[in-house]
């Protein structure tokens, strides 16, 4: 089973299918079993900084919306330190980071509320732009895909942004940048996720 | 400046293509451009991180964690257990595991699953744990039926239990499902021949376990799940501490 250097081959992937809300989000389905459902609060009361709302689609080959998607989510807070012991500095009580949403079952939006991340380490000295990492599953998806959302007033932090000067050509980096909308009470960046096709977003292998 | 120490490179040959035309679902979904490879920065080598404040016990017993007082799921009893490990054979500790599948009948309690097997009314079908210091993980459940799905006109599941599994970055973050030894829907499954490596798709499999069976309760079934390991960590391009 192993290779010759001994390593173990990775568990493969397989898709997350239609009903991986019932594990992953069991009480939007009607199923009441755990007392607490994890990944409902990303930064929590106490986190600094502005409160956002990210809302989008996920958006298939044909132009239509996916409305059995499910998305987590993974971010620093305000001051750009992630809530793991690998990232140096502390986060507010309370803030995780972390989130999953679904999209709904009926129109395919796709929201979640949190507080918008601050600019955090690259690699060999580099600063990366505010980002999240996003982790998209869905039936027909056979393995998670890996993106990153970048704000649209940043603009002179992601033109500096290591991980955007990667990409080529060009034009697919503003894929990855959500537009603000500050017409109500939050602000709202807007995200559509395109898994295919005309202005097909950039995916990672991270 | 200290630049964090990556994930071994995933071997995509061991995965399922994004594009599987014989999955018909995959094909309006799967990306046409290449992905851009990204070396690893603090945001890929950390993830979420979970503790038993999280969970409740009795979380990872399917038989009765949605029985009414003193039932239990109709069905084959089984244990299923193993443990998550990463490539160079280290536990996963503490790392969340869950788990969904459908009842023995193959009919999931879905608002979308109209298949027309009944519901078992003591049967929710997830379950969650958190592996322990040996990367070790257990659930109680019944074997989930196969069922039928809208693919080609006569397509059938294998018996079934959906993983979602975190390890400690979320480059480490995987879905998988596990299938059961033996099963001759194995070979024939779509999703299942995604994948194409039959070595990888064997590692799937679920082997029967006598040696955990509980005479006279449950059958037991081992899987092990093994997740990305890492390189060392580097200052630049100098080892440390090898």
């Amino acid at each position: 089973m192993r290779d010759p250097q001994n390593y173990l081959p990775e568990t493969a992937s397989q898709t997350a299918g239609p009903y991986v809300h019932i594990g992953l989000v069991p009480s939007d389905t009607g199923i009441k079993i755990y007392d607490h459902e994890l990944g409902r609060d990303i930064a929590g009361p106490n986190a600094k900084g502005e409160r956002i709302r990210v809302q989008g689609r996920l958006i298939d080959g044909n132009g239509a919306a996916l409305k059995d998607g499910l998305i987590e989510v993974w971010q620093a807070n305000a001051a750009g330190v992630y809530a793991h012991p690998e990232s140096s500095g502390a986060v507010e009580e309370g803030f995780r980071g972390w989130g999953r949403v679904i999209a709904d079952f009926d129109s395919g939006a796709w929201f979640f509320e949190t507080v918008k991340p601050g600019a955090g380490p690259g690699r060999s000295g580099a600063r990366q732009a505010p980002h999240i990492s996003l982790w998209i599953v869905a039936r027909g998806i056979n393995i998670g895909l890996n993106t990153r959302l970048y704000f649209d007033d940043e603009g002179a932090a992601n033109d500096a942004d290591p991980v955007l000067g990667r990409i080529d050509p060009p034009h697919r980096r503003d894929t990855l940048i959500a537009t603000r909308d500050d017409s109500g009470d939050t602000p709202v960046y807007r995200f559509d996720i395109r898994l295919q096709g005309d202005r097909e977003t950039v995916f990672f292998d991270i | 400046m200290k630049t964090p120490a990556e994930y071994y490179m995933r071997d995509r040959r061991l995965h399922p293509p994004a594009y599987a035309p014989g999955y018909k679902t995959s094909v309006a979904r799967s990306p046409r451009q290449a992905l851009i490879s990204l070396e690893n920065t603090v945001s890929e080598i950390t993830g979420p991180r979970f503790g038993h404040s999280d969970i409740a016990e009795g979380d990872n017993d399917l038989l009765t964690n949605y029985a009414a007082a003193g039932e239990s799921a109709i069905g084959e009893r089984i244990i299923l257990h193993g443990r998550v490990l990463d490539q160079e054979a280290k536990p996963v500790r503490n790392t969340l595991v869950e788990v969904w599948q459908a009842n023995a009948g193959g009919r999931y309690r879905h608002k979308k699953d109209n298949y027309l097997a009944p519901m078992d009314p003591n049967f929710g079908g997830c379950g969650r744990i958190l592996t322990d210091d040996d990367g070790y993980y257990f659930f109680r459940t019944v074997k989930p039926g196969a069922y039928p799905w809208p693919n080609q006109v006569n397509n059938w599941r294998p018996a079934h239990v959906h993983f979602s599994v975190f390890g400690s970055a979320f480059a480490q973050r995987l879905i998988t499902q596990c299938y059961f030894e033996g099963d001759p829907l194995i070979p024939i499954c779509p999703i299942v021949q995604t994948i194409p490596d039959q070595a990888a798709i064997d590692r799937l499999t679920a082997r029967l376990d006598m040696n955990q069976t509980i005479p006279f309760d449950a059958i037991a079934y081992r899987f092990d799940i093994v997740l990305r390991g890492r390189r060392s960590t580097l200052f630049e391009n100098r080892l440390e501490g090898n």
